[in-house]
């Protein structure tokens, strides 16, 4: 059958679309003048962003603890979840199956105020905490569902094969399935960080002072109207998410083919 | 399936998600029965009040809104994916394309809504075009209204609906549609009757990861849309920090909670005869599907080339 000329039309609009609204970001970047009209070839607004943005700093440093801090937390728990509930019989087993299902079906929202609510209820204050426990609560079923992924193509006689000639289970763990489900937690925790830095409504809700992530720095910089300093930062985000995209498939690749 | 330590290495992840997600969604559901505090908080005297503050009018027109607009942004999305994803499925440069389609997906969600209102907004860049090809003087409005909103929803869940359908039809065996061409069906009844019953599973996870984020829109509709186009997502927010209702944000929850998981279930059992009924090849476990956008980037991703 002959490639059809319609998708690839559709194709091909599709992706003018999707990377437009990019393209009018770093066009604006580099405008000189601070209203829309073009104002001329200018790299103020990146020097701006590098050298006089102290809150906008603040609040990647708090995205980056709490990306990294949450992913790695829920990387491990979800990953020994995945464990236990693969290869074994136990009271609760359907249980943990179907509440990791629930962030797939529930909207953002509700996670989020659910955690507001629960946070003050127990006179929990918000803020850099409850923002860390919200992001390791949706990052965990992602994780888990990952690693699990991986283990269903694996042999449980091979952990049996490992017991048979004297290992014990954390021998086991250490040594036999964690190098063997490697990819599937790395994939875990990369898609954990990415979940996270781009998290805005659960945050939204459970964040408090002093607790500002990137996410929601542009969100009240947007409140304020547009904002050329935003506009060079875009830039940087979109190459920094083109950087991890590419690094990431060479490094899935490396791991495939080792 | 063995007996064995399962539940100690299941044990940080009951209790995580019982604490943090399962015990936070029953407080939600008490909280929509009690009464409502004098600053937000709840006192505890069973009530019915939120519930009927929920059969208003103004809350009826913001959920008809709701459903409309997610509706039929869920339908345009999965109307462009669906070719999209047959034309990477058939492509040679898969990896290119999955790239191509990547990139945007994986940019901050703030960020595409603020590249939206860059373009559209007053001063943005739609508004300099026109002002500099003459064809108008006073900036035109194009922010703030449904189709603003309708429009960034689109962009923002088009990956989430492309990423599993292609990796559906990726999975489709081209030949039966040679098949059907060859038994003498045209172009558009090989489409509808062989291709589109086979990736049913994969239409129905687009429709899915569309349909639940744009049901419970927050940031969009507060962002580009204006008060015509407030959308249930903006209600709850606005009862939880505005009008200190937090029984009446509870139930609006609970109905957005039954709503989506409503859906699930019919969608799924939709998708389960259909399982059943071709055994085609592109018919997902749901369950597998369910972890898409993430999983397919990553298995894609992860296959060499």
């Amino acid at each position: 059958m002959k490639r059809s000329i319609f998708s690839k039309a559709v194709f091909a609009g599709t992706i003018v679309f999707l990377f437009l609204p990019l393209a009018v970001l770093v066009f604006y970047s580099f405008n000189e003048s601070k209203s829309g009209s073009w104002g001329g070839f200018s790299l103020r607004w990146y020097l701006k962003l590098f050298t006089d943005s102290p809150d906008l700093w603040r609040a990647f440093g708090n995205s980056a603890i709490i990306a990294l801090g949450s992913a790695a937390v829920a990387t491990a728990i979800g990953t020994l979840g995945a464990i236990g509930v693969n290869w074994y019989r136990f009271r609760l087993r359907s249980y943990l199956r179907t509440v990791t299902f629930l962030p797939m079906i529930l909207p953002e929202i509700i996670i989020g105020v659910s955690l507001l609510v629960f946070f003050s209820g127990l006179g929990i204050r918000l803020g850099l905490f409850t923002v860390f426990v919200a992001h390791v609560s949706f990052n965990l079923p992602f994780v888990f569902l990952l690693v699990l992924a991986r283990l269903e193509e694996f042999d449980f006689s091979i952990i049996e094969a490992a017991r048979d000639l004297g290992a014990t289970e954390a021998q086991t763990l250490a040594r036999v399935i964690l190098p063997m489900i490697m990819p599937g937690i790395v994939s875990g925790f990369l898609t954990a960080v990415t979940l996270s830095l781009e998290d805005f409504v659960i945050t939204f809700f459970v964040t408090g002072p002093g607790a500002t992530t990137l996410p929601l720095y542009v969100y009240s910089a947007i409140r304020f109207g547009i904002s050329p300093v935003i506009n060079a930062l875009s830039v940087v985000m979109i190459l920094g998410t083109v950087a991890l995209t590419w690094s990431m498939r060479n490094f899935l690749k490396y791991i495939a083919a080792k | 399936m063995k007996q064995g330590p399962g539940g100690l290495y299941a044990a940080p992840s009951i209790l995580w998600l019982s604490v943090f997600f399962v015990a936070p969604l029953l407080i939600i559901v008490a909280y929509s029965f009690l009464t409502q505090g004098q600053r937000g908080g709840v006192e505890w005297k069973p009530t019915l009040d939120a519930y009927k503050a929920i059969a208003n009018p103004t809350f009826l027109t913001v959920t008809v809104n709701t459903i409309v607009v997610a509706l039929g942004a869920t339908l345009v999305t999965i109307l462009i994916a669906l070719p999209c994803g047959y034309h990477m499925a058939r492509s040679k440069r898969q990896n290119l394309l999955l790239l191509l389609v990547i990139i945007p997906f994986w940019t901050n969600f703030l960020i595409r809504i603020y590249a939206w209102i860059a373009i559209l907004g007053n001063e943005g860049f739609l508004n300099d075009l026109l002002r500099f090809l003459g064809l108008t003087d006073e900036p035109l409005r194009f922010l703030y209204n449904r189709w603003a909103v309708g429009l960034v929803l689109v962009y923002t869940y088009l990956p989430y609906a492309i990423l599993p359908l292609f990796s559906t039809i990726d999975k489709f065996d081209f030949s039966l549609l040679e098949a059907a061409r060859d038994l003498g069906a045209t172009k558009l009844k090989a489409i509808t009757r062989v291709l589109l019953p086979n990736i049913r599973g994969g239409v129905f996870t687009a429709f899915l990861f569309t349909f639940i984020p744009i049901f419970g829109a927050y940031a969009v509709p507060l962002l580009v849309g204006g008060t015509e186009s407030y959308m249930l997502g903006n209600l709850i927010a606005d009862e939880l920090t505005k009008s200190r209702n937090w029984p009446l944000a509870a139930a609006i929850s609970l109905v957005i909670t039954l709503v989506t998981t409503v859906g699930v279930m019919l969608l799924l059992r939709a998708g389960g005869t259909a399982t059943l009924g071709s055994g085609g090849a592109g018919t997902k476990e749901p369950e597998e599907g369910a972890a898409l956008p993430a999983q397919s980037v990553a298995s894609a991703e992860g296959e060499p080339a």
